[in-house]
């Protein structure tokens, strides 16, 4: 430290040289091919050998393509086919070879110039400001759009009108969900016909002393295999209709001890002892996050994981959020059994299945 | 009826020889004892196997599991009241002859899971262990081979199965352990093991039993004729070629993603790196060496 402000102090008394004069550039070193006619000739073999070996690759393409099966020897060559291996293969060398060459070639024997670009500051001089401006309303002042309202109302008229095309085709987006996201077609079973649960894939109903405590069954609405039955027109669970009504009404089912159950409450504020059978519970598979469908159930816990972002949700305690950025738990079907023993829905969800969205309502459970 | 009836034809039709009754008398009694010898002591013998087998199973149990699942199967809680080993009062033979068949039983050490390892019990004492834990209460039996084996199966209705059976894969068993079957994680360390390559019976037990903290299928859940397709459409799995391509585990995109970003992009950055730099420079002038 002190030898530091020695320096300084003394720098004071000294005479002060002007800035440092510019070096100028260094002298251009020259590449081992340049100078020496050995190296060079190696250079030149060394990206003739590259090309060759394009070539070389490039005729294992041909004999391949001519000579091993496309059909069964799929377990050839670790699993991948002999064929499609050996094409893909020696095409790729092939190609990578010449690239290689060509920037071998680049690199030891193409012209070795040294290009300096000066800085310069981004403002242009005022000349050329002030010539662009002249330009701009000289051609203002020639287009004559100051004395000519009609052709300038006109084009505005016409730029505006271009808008709407964009809101047309925006509209096409809608309509409004209107009251949809609040229905699912587990509603649309009668008094007299009830919505069966029916097994997902299997499509047959469950009748509830089949389950065993344990048991997961992942479930969806009668109505979309059989919609007769419930005076559904069969146009409605088909095509894009099905996918709709599948991924707002997939449901799983579980059946657990019936003392793990800790029933919360309704909408309304009542009891939800009422909406298991046995201790067959029945949640939305929909995630409340983003709406992926969930069934990844740990059954020792009855926690249900969902896969896109961890949201963990407790299925014996009314399927509230345990872990995760879900903001809500996990709608419940308020399930019975008809008259034959076959899992029923009571109702319709009393809640919107699925993620949040601005308009909808959250009740304590 | 010549032989028995000599004077048939002859004196009397209804008039028998003096021996045809000892004869059928004989015959009778013939066949009472050998009937009784085919059935009656055979019963006895597989009782006695049976109950052999359960004492060998109790001697085994009470060397290898009673230390965590309790002298009499009735489990062990710890202190903290969290369960030790869980009861196997009604898991059934099936679970026996899983956990301890894919080598999960006995664990290692425990912990979030219960990973398949080498099998420590031969064939032999695994019936007799299984025996045991199913004497103990309720719970299901092993399965027999023809309600997991397609032999005998035509390829038609082993085709139909197949595709029946990936419906019900991809509708029950898929959010776990991935769409081929390739196993994925679960909460708080455990996860959902590969079921490729994985013993038909041994399957068929999993999904019976729910092994560790995988839910039950069972026989009211998906029925034994469902089990059986999806285990066809596991083996199918098993055989189908991958056309030319790493499958990089078949984890989905995650495993995809990662070559493609480090792998792939990383050898082009590689190359871009060569292309633009410095060559080799020479301390030579270039007319010292035209000199």
């Amino acid at each position: 430290m002190t030898d530091a402000h020695d320096n300084h102090s003394d720098a004071g008394g000294v005479e002060l040289v002007g800035p440092i004069p510019d070096p100028g550039l260094p002298e251009h070193q020259w590449r081992p091919t340049d100078v020496d006619a050995h190296q060079e000739k190696r250079a030149e073999r060394q990206v003739a050998a590259l090309f060759g070996l394009s070539a070389l690759a490039t005729i294992g393409f041909l004999v391949a393509y001519f000579t091993l099966d496309i059909g069964d020897d799929w377990h050839l060559i670790g699993g991948f086919g002999a064929s499609t291996m050996a094409l893909g293969l020696f095409l790729g060398l092939a190609l990578m070879f010449i690239g290689i060459g060509v920037i071998h070639w680049a690199r030891k024997l193409m012209a070795d110039h040294e290009l300096v670009e000066m800085r310069h500051p981004a403002r242009s001089a005022d000349e050329d400001r002030d010539v662009a401006v002249q330009a701009i309303n000289d051609g203002l002042a020639e287009s004559g759009i100051g004395r000519r309202p009609l052709i300038r109302n006109s084009l505005l008229g016409a730029v505006g009108l271009l808008g709407l095309p964009a809101v047309v085709v925006l509209r096409d987006l809608g309509p409004l969900p209107g009251d949809k996201l609040y229905h699912t077609i587990w509603g649309k079973g009668t008094k007299d016909k009830p919505m069966r649960i029916v097994r997902d894939g299997i499509w047959t109903p469950i009748l509830a002393s089949d389950l065993e405590i344990g048991d997961l069954v992942n479930c969806q609405p009668d109505a979309l295999h059989n919609p007769e039955r419930y005076d559904i027109d069969p146009s409605e669970v088909e095509g894009v209709n099905l996918q709709i009504h599948k991924s707002k009404a997939s449901l799983i089912l579980l059946r657990m001890n019936p003392d793990d159950i800790k029933p919360g409450k309704d909408s309304q504020g009542n009891s939800r002892e009422n909406w298991s059978v046995d201790g067959i519970v029945a949640y939305s598979k929909i995630c409340t996050h983003v709406g992926c469908p969930i069934s990844l159930n740990e059954r020792t816990t009855h926690h249900l994981l969902c896969p896109c972002h961890q949201s963990t949700f407790d299925l014996a305690d009314s399927g509230k959020v345990v872990f995760g950025p879900a903001g809500r738990p996990l709608p419940q079907l308020p399930i019975t059994v008809d008259d034959e023993g076959y899992l029923v829905a009571q109702s319709d969800f009393d809640e919107p299945v699925g993620p949040s969205f601005w308009e909808r309502d959250y009740y304590e459970r | 009826m010549r032989l028995l009836n000599r004077s048939a034809g002859r004196l009397s039709r209804h008039r028998r020889g003096p021996i045809a009754g000892l004869l059928v008398l004989v015959c009778g009694l013939l066949l009472t004892g050998g009937l009784y010898a085919a059935f009656a002591p055979a019963q006895a013998d597989t009782d006695q196997d049976e109950a052999a087998l359960i004492k060998e199973g109790r001697e085994l149990f009470l060397v290898g599991c009673a230390f965590c699942h309790g002298q009499n199967g009735e489990g062990v809680l710890t202190q903290g009241g969290s369960q030790y080993g869980p009861p196997l009062t009604d898991v059934g033979a099936a679970a026996v002859d899983f956990q301890v068949g894919t080598g999960r039983m006995p664990m290692a050490q425990p912990g979030a899971q219960a990973p398949r390892k080498e099998v420590v019990y031969s064939e032999e004492e695994i019936a007799a262990l299984s025996a045991y834990v199913g004497s103990l209460g309720t719970g299901p039996a092993i399965p027999d081979k023809e309600l997991y084996s397609t032999e005998g199966m035509s390829e038609k209705e082993i085709e139909e199965l197949v595709v029946r059976g990936g419906q019900i894969f991809l509708a029950n068993c898929t959010a776990c352990h991935n769409f081929e079957g390739s196993g994925g994680a679960m909460p708080r360390g455990g996860y959902a093991p590969k079921i490729r390559g994985v013993d038909s019976k041994h399957i068929y037990e999993a999904m019976l039993t729910g092994p560790q903290s995988m839910d039950t299928f069972s026989d009211g859940n998906i029925p034994p004729e469902d089990k059986k397709a999806v285990i066809a459409y596991l083996n199918e799995l098993d055989e189908a070629p991958s056309y030319s391509g790493f499958t990089l585990g078949s984890l989905g995109p995650v495993s995809e993603g990662i070559i493609a970003w480090v792998g792939g992009i990383g050898v082009l950055v590689g190359f871009a790196v060569w292309i633009a730099a410095h060559t080799t420079r020479s301390s030579k002038k270039k007319d010292e060496a035209a000199a």
